[in-house]
């Protein structure tokens, strides 16, 4: 089985950079904005695309991403409505990896096969469902790969060598390496530790390694894409956003391009990475 | 649902935290080698003699137990039907069964070297134990409550900060228990290294169902060796209320293989069940939030939705995963009251025994008012009492006032 992210980071590889993934919330602030914002990453230079299912009770998450969701909720966001803008989406662009990151609650009640189903002909690439550790690796994880979709773990600082065997175990597409311990939006990642870090995760895997949480500018993403496979920004862009809703948190002629500007100017810095020797 | 009767119903849960489909550890890979740590830690704590002695000397010298079976003679004769007995958990100190779990998890983050304590609380009974137990061993403590409790549990706030707790009032989501439990959870992702997160009830991911529920199991075991003592008998049936239900857990457990004991959970109808409520056995579905999986109240696309309770330990969406399993499994009826019910069952008992109630075991009372009229006088019931009312007297006098 290869994806859309095994192909993307193949050539990568060959083009010998990093990879710049953007993080967005599926529906922020409504459905018709986060279309254009969704189809405007690519073509900004974002070379994986990171969508947010939202959840009420994003437990991993920082301020920035938990209004995120509660605005794609208010507007009426589901995670049904979150495959129809990915189906979307595939209709201009066949080729940008895509990944669903959340909370397992509104997939299990979806039904796992059903939505595995669903995900997989809207067009889903990869699931990165942060509730759910290898310990319940048979509720999502097992049937995902069946399915032929990436299920791509969180790597993180309490990750220790003895346990990330277990992580790295039914991981495929990447791994995400959680640059700090703590919610999203939170501390900014020290590069020298993630550097240390991704050489230790890669003793153990041939896997790509993206690196995400607390990276916010074109330089600290250039520094994390000069130690790892990868930088993720996420609460910077929905913070970007944010910024430029009017008064009543509805999206405005800026919106898409503030989005589409910041990540622009992210993925100059990552492209301009020397990349580590493999 | 047919499900098969198991050959005891106080086996579980498996080594994976599972009491049938429910439980389970669906929590961020960060929390992942602290919540095996714990489970490692607890292991080891309950194999060690000088663990439980020590305990059991905090819990005569310091809390107050064993608490007494009290036989309720003017409720009994006011209700015409069973002989109603109250545990008096409401005796122990810091007003509620809560100290009993605060007790051992602190104990055991004693043994595992921790220093900074958190706890989430809705009611801020398990916060003030929780803050009186680290005043007691010296530990850092930080309690999150929900903005709308900060708000309509003014008192307990007031012990908590008396006792050199920072209480951290929480404006996110709805701003209740489960805010209050989002934001616990955030904090220690956050803080891994040096933190122990003390939690309330019988939720969460495991071990803590398991190890909430050992510790609350002393108010059924000494129910059981009272009982006997004065009746000579076990009791023919047991009501408690249930929010995550770690004081009905900890009657209960003890007696789950007692088939000749009928056993009642009272879950928080609030405005009722077809308006808003907190039952989450009678108006929700299994899912999966705050690391188990369990009934939670939530819409079609699995969002987690308000709960409403008059009392703040009951506004909770979810209910822990063992009640699920026993409400599957057919052992515990799950019944409900209203806020108004429980309001009448606060002024009964408070009238008829001198006992002013928290708001969340006037629940319980509120269904012992319908049960026990209809048992013969011969059929001993045992209400859990896990909380005293002192909290609840500027709300319920606010309420009382309007309505007059």
């Amino acid at each position: 089985m290869t994806t859309r992210i095994d192909t993307r980071f193949a050539e990568l590889k060959k083009q010998g950079r990093a990879a710049f993934v953007t993080y967005v919330m599926a529906g922020d602030p409504d459905l018709a904005t986060s279309l254009e914002i969704v189809k405007a990453l690519p073509k900004a230079g974002a070379d994986v695309v990171e969508l947010g299912i939202p959840f009420t009770d994003p437990m991993a998450d920082g301020p920035s991403i938990q209004a995120a969701g509660l605005r794609a909720l208010k507007a009426g966001m589901t995670l049904r409505k979150t495959l129809d803008l990915v189906r979307e989406f595939r209709k201009d662009d066949n080729i940008t990896p895509l990944v669903l990151m959340g909370y397992y609650n509104p997939i299990y009640i979806y039904g796992v096969d059903k939505f595995l189903a669903d995900a997989k002909t809207s067009g889903v690439d990869g699931l990165i469902i942060v509730d759910l550790p290898p310990e319940e690796d048979e509720e999502l994880c097992l049937p995902a790969l069946k399915a032929g979709l990436n299920f791509i773990r969180l790597a993180t600082p309490t990750t220790d060598d003895k346990r990330l065997p277990a992580v790295l175990a039914n991981t495929s597409g990447f791994v995400y390496y959680v640059s700090i311990a703590g919610i999203t939006g939170a501390a900014a990642a020290d590069a020298n530790a993630v550097g240390e870090a991704v050489a230790r995760i890669k003793r153990h895997t041939r896997l790509p390694i993206c690196v995400g949480f607390g990276i916010r500018t074109p330089e600290a993403a250039r520094a994390i894409a000069e130690r790892a496979n990868g930088s993720v920004v996420g609460t910077a862009l929905v913070d970007a956003l944010k910024n430029s809703l009017d008064a009543d948190g509805r999206a405005t002629a800026k919106t898409v391009n503030a989005v589409a500007e910041l990540t622009a100017a992210l993925a100059q810095g990552v492209k301009g990475a020397q990349q580590a020797a493999e | 649902m047919n499900i098969a009767k198991p050959n005891s119903y106080r086996s579980g849960p498996d080594d994976r935290g599972h009491f049938g489909i429910f439980g389970g550890r669906f929590v961020a890979e960060t929390l992942m080698p602290l919540i095996l740590d714990l489970e490692k830690a607890y292991t080891a704590a309950k194999a060690d003699p000088s663990f439980q002695g020590e305990m059991n000397g905090y819990l005569k010298n310091y809390v107050g137990r064993p608490s007494p079976l009290y036989f309720a003679e003017r409720l009994t004769e006011h209700l015409g039907g069973a002989k109603i007995y109250l545990k008096r958990e409401e005796l122990n100190h810091t007003g509620s069964h809560k100290v009993n779990n605060v007790l051992g998890q602190i104990m055991l983050a004693r043994r595992m070297g921790k220093k900074r304590i958190i706890a989430e609380t809705g009611a801020g009974q398990h916060g003030v134990a929780t803050a009186t137990l680290c005043a007691r061993f010296g530990l850092e403590c930080i309690v999150y409550m929900g903005a709308v409790d900060v708000e309509r549990q003014q008192p307990n706030v007031i012990r908590m900060e008396m006792l050199g707790a920072t209480v951290m009032p929480v404006q996110s989501g709805t701003r209740t228990l489960k805010d209050a439990m989002n934001e616990a959870l955030r904090d220690w992702v956050t803080n891994v290294h040096n933190t122990f997160y003390c939690i309330g009830t019988v939720a969460g991911p495991h071990p803590y169902p398991t190890l909430v529920r050992d510790f609350q199991s002393i108010i059924g075991n000494e129910t059981k060796a009272q009982m006997q003592e004065i009746e000579g008998r076990l009791p023919d049936s047991l009501v408690a209320c249930i929010g995550g239900g770690s004081n009905a857990m900890g009657l209960f457990h003890p007696f789950l293989d007692d088939p000749s004991v009928e056993i009642f959970g009272v879950e928080a109808a609030g405005h009722g069940l077809t308006q808003l409520h907190a039952a989450s056995i009678a108006g929700g579905r299994p899912g999966v939030l705050h690391g188990n999986r369990t009934y939670l109240l939530m819409d079609a696309d699995g969002q987690i939705q308000d709960a409403h309770s008059i009392s703040a330990g009951l506004d909770y969406p979810g209910i822990g995963p063992e009640h699920s399993w026993l409400h599957e499994v057919g052992r515990v009826n799950y019944l409900s009251a209203t806020d108004d019910e429980a309001l009448a069952a606060f002024q009964l008992l408070s009238k008829l025994e001198g006992i002013i109630p928290a708001l969340e075991p006037a629940h319980a009372i509120a269904k012992v008012m319908e049960l026990a009229p209809k048992r013969p006088k011969d059929h001993l019931m045992v209400v859990n009492l896990s909380g005293r009312g002192d909290k609840d007297v500027p709300q319920v006098g606010d309420i009382l006032r309007g309505k007059k």
